[in-house]
């Protein structure tokens, strides 16, 4: 549990952190999202304490991360950032190994965990543990940062837009990876980011930021649904929003069970974005829904249209 | 094609110049009057250099190796010419006779050295380093076999052998001990301007104006202070110092390599991209961890280019400071100056200047090493 206590920041008299509030559970997929300069790196840093607040408390567990050993606190906490800051003098299995290494683990377990997470990750082209950063794509980088962030099994991921210069399908697999990862390891991540699909797509609860304080914190129907004032509304998407709906809900919301349909089918797991953007590419106002290969119902576009509040 | 070309014209020409207008060799009637010029071989030479420049004329192939490999031959092969020629005079000549290489020589010498230099740009380092390691090793295998005996600068390190390897030794003693003093000192220092990036401006100003005081100036002025710290503190002046000597020496030339050591290590420490620092910083490593594990590895080949320039200026600074008794190869430059005696003016001279190419090249071949295994 990440516990924001009455936190302020300023940097010089420029306030950026003001007064914020805010609980992270555990286990928690949590998306902090907001404008450039609203303070959400400057937020993810309080807690690693690579920025010291100026009043209130940030606490892990009920406990002042400030009473902890720096050092100590940083090497349970994972950190990715969106420049990754890979060492370019070492090999990406040394990158990765830096915090087990730092914390003294047995060279097996170290080995061991790296090629856990060369797999988990799909870093799999052959020998990649041995060579050096600047010889990787963008993405697989970005996929580095992300294994060195969870090589030492932190219970807490801080994450600043890991996947921010990506293109949108390296950057959907990895969200997708990542997602998979959170849910069978119950890490607690918190993860900042601009981009408003990304934060609906991953987070259990989403938070917008806007100039140091949280407008509004909920799971992304309800910021989409009831959105606290207009700037939120406007942030969330104003006419786009229904879109953005579209991709947080799947297909067993909506479908309709048994009902026939012609096409190529579409899973109960598809997003209704999903959906909708295979009906489009048939040309068809209702496709067939299949659920583990087996046909059980039908997905139709005006219900799409109708649905929700 | 022409721009790769045009240095070989210019050095060649200037070669051919200097083998057909300017003495090869000074003869003397003894050690410390003037002689006449002569230049024995002035046509053959003219007509070698003429070849090369007819070489980079024409396309031929392996035009490049052919270059490179007659300036190789010329670095060992002017030497021996100069040291046959002095031997053939020699042998009719009365003993106090001297012969010196004479501009012509010196001249041809420089033009094969920069165009070996420059007909190994962009070669692999291994390659550049052997090709003047064998050179090197040529003209040591030469020496040796006497095949310079003949000229009167052998004969005057032959005449002078002990004083000349005592301040080959005291040169390197004062430079080595500055070195090691400004790495310790001026490392740190670095490192507390690079962190605090306001007294950047203060410290390197100090240090850069430092720099514009004159050599001669810096030394003499510090004799007072010195001469004074050693009577204030007899303890001082049983470790040596005093106004003169070792220790003013080392403190003023301490003092010229402060400056490049600061700015190098500050540039070194930013050769880490702030990103990787933030990553670094943020999975937990202490200061220390983040200078050892990352900062130094990064910033290492950046330091020790500044090192390397250091070596050398101090080297060559290092010659004044026999000016203030602090002995070195500058005793012979200034000793000889005072005789009239051109030969020890020369020995000092070149012996500093080998010293200096030397270091240098040790530094490059180290920097070459890691850059290699970066
Ligand atoms: N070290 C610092 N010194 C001074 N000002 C800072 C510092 N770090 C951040 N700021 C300022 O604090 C404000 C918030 O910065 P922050 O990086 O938290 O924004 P952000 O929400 O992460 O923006 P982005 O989406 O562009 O990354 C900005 O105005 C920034 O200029
Ligand atoms: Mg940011």
């Amino acid at each position: 549990m990440i516990e924001f206590d009455h936190v302020t920041k300023r940097f010089g008299g420029h306030l950026v952190i003001d007064d914020l509030s805010l609980r992270i559970d555990d286990g928690e997929f949590f998306v902090l999202v907001g404008p450039s300069g609203s303070g959400k790196s400057t937020l993810l840093r309080t807690v690693n304490r690579l920025v010291p607040v100026d009043a209130g408390a940030v606490r892990i567990d009920g406990e002042d991360v400030l009473s902890r050993d720096v050092e100590t606190l940083r090497r349970g906490i994972g950190y990715a950032i969106q420049s990754v800051g890979l060492f370019p003098h070492r090999t990406v299995g040394e990158n990765i190994a830096t915090v087990p290494r730092l914390l003294g683990w047995p060279e097996g377990d170290i080995r061991a965990r790296v090629t856990e997470l060369v797999e988990l990750l799909r870093l799999d082209e052959p020998g990649i543990a041995d060579r050096y950063p600047a010889t990787l794509s963008g993405g697989q980088q970005q996929r580095v940062g992300v294994a060195r962030a969870l090589a030492a099994r932190p219970r807490i991921v801080l994450m600043d837009e890991p996947f921010g210069a990506l293109d949108p399908i390296t950057r959907e697999s990895l969200q997708g990876s990542l997602k998979a990862i959170q849910r069978d390891t119950g890490t607690t991540i918190l993860f900042v980011t601009h981009d408003m699909d990304e934060a609906f797509r991953l987070g259990d609860r989403v938070a917008l930021m806007l100039d140091g304080r949280i407008a509004q914190v909920g799971a992304p129907l309800d910021l989409l649904h009831r959105p606290a004032n207009d700037r939120v509304r406007d942030f969330v998407g104003g006419t786009r929003a229904r879109l953005r709906e579209l991709a947080v809900r799947t297909v067993r919301d909506s479908m309709r069970v048994g009902e026939p349909a012609e096409g190529e089918a579409v899973d109960v797991a598809d997003s209704l974005q999903d959906a909708l953007a295979a009906m489009l590419a048939q040309r068809r106002d209702r496709l067939p829904v299949n659920s583990r290969g087996e046909r059980v119902g039908a997905i139709v576009l005006a219900d799409l249209v109708a649905n929700g509040p | 094609m022409m721009s790769r070309a045009l240095p070989v014209f210019v050095l060649s020409a200037m070669a051919l110049v200097a083998a057909a207008c300017l003495p090869f060799l000074h003869v003397a009637p003894n050690r410390l009057l003037s002689g006449h010029a002569v230049s024995p071989l002035a046509w053959p030479l003219a007509a070698a250099w003429l070849a090369v420049i007819a070489v980079t004329a024409v396309r031929i192939p392996m035009q490049r190796v052919v270059v490179t490999a007659t300036a190789w031959f010329g670095i060992a092969g002017l030497p021996w010419l100069a040291g046959a020629e002095a031997q053939r005079i020699l042998s009719d000549a009365s003993a106090t006779t001297r012969v010196q290489p004479g501009a012509g020589f010196w001249l041809m010498w420089l033009a094969a050295a920069l165009l070996l230099l420059d007909g190994l740009r962009g070669r692999r380092p291994a390659v550049q380093v052997a090709a003047w390691i064998v050179a090197g090793f040529t003209i040591v295998v030469l020496a040796a076999a006497g095949a310079f005996d003949g000229l009167s600068l052998v004969r005057e390190w032959r005449a002078q052998r002990a004083p000349f390897a005592a301040a080959v030794a005291e040169h390197l003693r004062l430079a080595g001990t500055t070195l090691v003093l400004a790495l310790l000192t001026g490392a740190p220092l670095g490192w507390w301007v690079w962190r605090r990036r306001r007294a950047d401006g203060v410290v390197v100003g100090i240090l850069a104006f430092l720099q514009t005081v004159p050599s001669l100036a810096l030394f003499a002025l510090l004799i007072g202070p010195f001469a004074w710290l050693a009577r204030a503190w007899p303890a001082l002046g049983t470790l040596g110092f005093g106004g003169t000597g070792a220790a003013p020496a080392v403190f003023a030339l301490w003092l010229y390599a402060l400056l490049p050591v600061v700015r190098y290590t500050a540039a070194g420490l930013d050769a880490v991209p702030a990103d990787t620092r933030d990553a670094a910083r943020g999975l937990g490593m202490s200061r220390t961890q983040l200078l050892m594990r990352v900062q130094l590895p990064l910033g290492w080949p950046v330091l020790l280019a500044g090192l390397r320039i250091v070596a050398v200026q101090t080297i060559g600074l290092a010659a004044v400071a026999a000016l203030i008794g602090a002995g070195g190869l500058g005793r012979f430059v200034f000793l000889g100056i005072g005789q009239g005696a051109t030969d020890m003016v020369l020995l000092g001279t070149l012996a500093i200047i080998v010293l200096a190419l030397l270091v240098d090249f040790v530094f490059q071949a180290v920097l070459a090493w890691t850059e290699r295994r970066a």
